[in-house]
C-alpha cells in the first residue's frame, strides 16, 4: 500500500556549522538530525519523543522545508519536495501547517483573531472578505469558541483559548498533515486535556496527520498510534504505542519510561540508577551515542553505531542488545 | 509543646494594579511538621509560589502586600521581623530552590563562590573553610569532578548541574525548612528522576522538612506524604497523599486527576477520551461571594454561588473545601 503513505523521509539529516561566518570556515559541525528516515500515513498520528537537544524540533522544521536538510530525501504525497523552490513549495505549505509550543509568542498582538486564522487562506486563495469571515467563524466553532471572538485580539484570550487559535489557523487551509511542536508543554493539566481531546476530535473529523513533538511520553502514549524516540539526532526506538510502552527494546527508552513518575504514591518507583547527562553534541561519544550512560554497555557499543533494524513487526531498535547478543533486559 | 516547625495562619498576599487588587492569596493556612514533605500542588497563578515567597519575605512591594495572617517559624512571627532578621533566617534555617536554575544562579560569580558564601555570611567561616566546605558538598550532591568545577561559572553548566549546584547551595547550611518550587520543571525527565532521587536522599540524611511546590502531580506522588491543592488562591483540599489519590473529595482535585494522561494504567486508552475541567480559572481580581470553582463545577447547586465553604473535614487526614460535604446527596454521579 504504497499509496497511503503520506509522508517519508530517507535518511534525512541536517548539520549545522559552528562559529565561522562569512569569511571563515566553520569550526565544528552540530549533527543535529543524523540519518532519520520513517514515514507517516494518512490519518495516523506519529509521536517523536526525546529530551532537549535531541533534534526533535530541528526535524519538525525540516518536514516543513522551514530549513533545508544536509543530505537525504523527504516525500510528501509521493513526490520528492526536499529541492523545491519557495514557488514550487506552495501548493504543499497549505497542506502541511504548524502548531507551535508557546501560544503567547505565535500569535500576532496586533492582528484580530478573524485577520490570523484566515491569514494562510489569504495567500493561499481567493476568497472574498465576507467569505473568509465565514470560514473563521466556522473554525472558531470547530476548536471550541465562539464567532463573537472574531473581532478580539490574543491578549483577551488565555493560554488554552490561544492554542485553539492557533489550531483554527493551522486547520483553515484544511490540511493533510499538521506539525505540532509540544502544543500542550505549555499549558495546565486541565487545559491540556481539553486541547488533546480537541486534536483528537478534529483528526477524526478532518482525517489529519499528526507529527507530535514532545518531550512528554504519558501525552504522546495518548495522543499517538506510533511513536518515535530521538537520541542525539538520531532514532533509537520506533514503535507502535502499546509495544513501545509495554515491551520498550532500547535501553534508553526503558530508562525515559522509568523516569516518568507515576500519579500514584501506592507505586514508588525506585530511586534512579541513571546518572550523567546527555552527551555534548559538538562531541559526541563514538559507537552508539548512548553507551555512557547505558547499564548493559558492552564492548561492541563503545565502537559501533547500531543501525535501526525490525525486532519484531512494526517495532524498530537501534541497539546491539538486540542483534544478535541476546536481549538482557529482563 | 508545640510539634509544628512552620505555622501559616490565614495568610493574604494581595498585589495592587491598576487593574483592581488582585488577591493572589487568599486566607492561606497551613503548617509543616519536622521531617515531613508537604506538597503544594495547583495551575498556574493559583498562589502557590507567591505563598512560599511570602515564607522569606520575597514578596515585591509595592506592588504586592501581606495584608493580614501569621507565619510562624518555630513559634516566632517571621511577619515582625525587620530584613536583617529575616536575612538571619533565610539560607540558613529556611533554604529555597527555584524552578529556573539559570536565572537564579549569579552569572559572574563561580558556583564554589556561591556555594560557599552562606556558609561564611551565616557560620562565619573562613574562605579556605567555607571553600573546602563548599567543596564537600558539590561532591555529595554528585557534581562530576567537584574540585575542578568549584572555579567554573554558571553558563558552564548543564541545566541539571546548576540545579545540583542550587541544591548545594540550599543545603550548606543544613536548614531545617526547604522549600523547593517546581525543582525540575525546566528539566528533562532523566535528569528530574536524578534531581527527585538526589532531593530524598539528602532530606534523609538531614531530617529536615520539605515544601514541594509543584503542578505536576506525578512528582507529588512519588515524594509527599502530604498535599495542600490550592485553586484561584485558596487552599481547596488538604490531604495525605494516599487519601488525595485513592479518594479525592474536592470536585476540583477529582478533576485534576482524572484529567492527567497516564502511562501506568494497563488499560487500552487509546482513542479513549481525557476527561477535562471545562472553562478556565476566574480572575483573581473579581470578588467572588460563593466557591470560586463553582463556574467549573459540575455539581453546582444554589449554596455554592452564596456562600463560600469552610475546609470540612472528610476524615482524620482529609479536609476539603466543598459543599458537598454537608450535601451529599447533591453529588451528580454521572461518571
Amino acid at each position: 500500500m504504497i499509496d497511503s503513505k503520506l509522508l517519508e523521509l530517507k535518511n534525512l539529516s541536517k548539520r549545522f556549522p559552528l562559529g565561522g561566518g562569512v569569511f571563515f570556515r566553520p569550526s565544528g559541525w552540530v549533527r543535529a538530525v543524523d540519518g532519520v528516515s520513517f514515514d507517516v500515513s494518512k490519518g495516523e498520528s506519529f509521536g517523536l519523543v526525546g529530551e532537549s537537544g535531541c533534534g526533535k524540533t530541528t526535524l519538525g522544521r525540516l518536514i516543513l522545508r522551514l530549513i533545508d536538510p544536509t543530505s537525504g530525501k523527504i516525500f510528501f504525497d509521493g513526490q520528492d519536495i526536499t529541492n523545491l523552490s519557495r514557488a514550487q513549495m506552495r501548493p504543499f505549505r497549505s497542506r502541511i501547517q504548524i502548531i507551535f509550543q508557546d501560544p503567547y509568542s505565535s500569535l500576532d498582538p496586533r492582528m484580530k483573531v478573524k485577520s490570523i486564522i484566515t491569514e494562510p487562506l489569504r495567500v493561499n486563495k481567493q476568497l472574498s472578505e465576507s467569505q473568509r469571515r465565514d470560514i473563521a467563524s466556522e473554525l472558531l466553532q470547530k476548536v471550541g469558541l465562539r464567532s463573537v471572538d472574531l473581532d478580539k485580539y490574543p491578549h483577551e484570550f488565555s493560554g488554552g483559548q490561544r492554542q485553539r487559535l492557533g489550531i483554527a489557523r493551522a486547520l483553515c487551509v484544511r490540511p493533510d498533515l499538521i506539525v505540532a511542536d509540544e502544543p500542550v508543554s505549555a499549558l495546565d493539566v486541565s487545559i491540556q486535556a481539553q486541547v488533546i481531546n480537541l486534536m483528537a476530535d478534529l483528526k477524526d473529523e478532518f482525517r489529519l496527520a499528526y507529527i507530535f513533538i514532545s518531550h512528554d511520553l504519558s501525552v504522546v502514549h495518548y495522543v499517538c498510534e506510533r511513536i518515535a524516540v530521538m537520541y542525539l539526532g538520531t532514532i533509537v526506538e520506533m514503535a507502535p504505542t502499546e509495544d513501545f510502552r509495554v515491551s520498550p527494546r532500547h535501553p534508553y527508552t526503558e530508562t525515559l519510561l522509568h523516569a516518568v513518575p507515576p500519579p500514584d504514591p501506592h507505586r514508588k518507583v525506585q530511586p534512579f540508577s541513571m546518572e550523567g547527562d546527555v552527551p555534548n553534541p559538538l562531541d559526541p561519544p563514538t559507537g552508539c551515542a548512548f553507551h555512557p550512560r547505558c547499564q548493559y554497555v558492552f564492548d561492541k557499543c563503545r565502537v559501533k553505531t547500531p543501525s535501526l533494524v525490525g525486532v519484531r513487526p512494526h517495532q524498530f531498535v537501534a541497539c546491539w542488545l538486540n542483534q544478535g547478543r541476546g536481549l538482557g533486559i529482563d | 509543646m508545640n510539634t509544628k516547625l512552620l505555622e501559616i495562619e490565614n495568610l493574604s498576599v494581595h498585589f495592587y494594579t491598576p487593574e483592581g487588587i488582585v488577591r493572589a492569596v487568599d486566607g492561606v493556612s497551613f503548617d509543616v511538621a519536622p521531617g515531613e514533605t508537604l506538597g503544594l500542588v495547583g495551575e498556574s497563578g493559583c498562589g502557590k509560589s507567591v505563598t512560599s515567597l511570602s515564607i522569606l519575605g520575597l514578596i515585591a512591594s509595592p506592588p504586592g502586600q501581606i495584608d493580614s495572617g501569621q507565619i510562624k517559624f518555630e513559634n516566632q512571627n517571621l511577619l515582625a521581623f525587620d530584613s536583617e532578621k529575616l536575612r538571619q533566617i533565610r539560607g540558613r534555617y529556611i533554604s529555597m530552590i527555584f524552578q529556573e536554575p539559570m536565572t537564579s544562579l549569579n552569572p559572574v560569580l563561580t558556583i564554589g563562590r556561591q556555594v560557599a558564601e552562606p556558609l561564611m555570611v551565616h557560620k562565619g567561616l573562613s574562605k579556605s573553610e567555607a571553600y573546602q566546605e563548599a567543596l564537600a558538598w558539590l561532591e555529595h550532591v554528585k557534581i562530576p569532578a567537584a574540585r575542578m568545577r568549584l572555579n567554573d561559572y554558571p553558563h558552564q553548566l548543564s541545566g541539571g548541574m546548576r540545579q545540583r549546584v542550587m541544591i548545594a547551595m540550599a543545603m550548606v547550611c543544613q536548614p531545617k525548612l526547604l522549600i523547593a518550587d517546581e525543582p525540575t520543571t525546566a528539566l528533562d525527565v532523566t535528569i528530574q528522576a536524578q534531581i527527585l532521587s538526589l532531593m530524598i536522599r539528602l532530606k534523609e540524611e538531614l531530617g529536615m522538612s520539605l515544601l514541594l511546590i509543584t503542578h505536576d502531580l506525578g512528582v507529588i506522588a512519588q515524594m509527599a506524604s502530604r498535599v495542600l491543592v490550592m485553586y484561584a488562591g485558596e487552599i481547596v483540599e488538604d490531604a495525605s497523599a494516599f487519601d488525595l489519590f485513592d479518594q479525592p473529595f474536592h470536585p476540583y482535585t477529582q478533576g485534576l486527576l482524572k484529567s492527567i494522561p497516564r502511562l501506568d494504567v494497563h488499560q487500552k486508552t487509546q482513542g479513549k477520551r481525557l476527561s477535562e475541567i471545562s472553562g478556565i480559572v476566574p480572575s483573581l481580581i473579581d470578588d467572588i461571594a460563593g466557591c470560586k470553582f463553582a463556574d467549573r463545577c459540575p455539581h453546582v447547586f444554589n449554596q455554592c454561588r452564596q456562600q463560600k465553604p469552610e475546609l470540612f473535614t472528610i476524615c482524620d487526614s482529609q479536609r476539603a473545601r466543598c459543599w458537598l460535604k454537608q450535601f451529599p446527596e447533591l453529588r451528580n454521579i454521572d461518571d
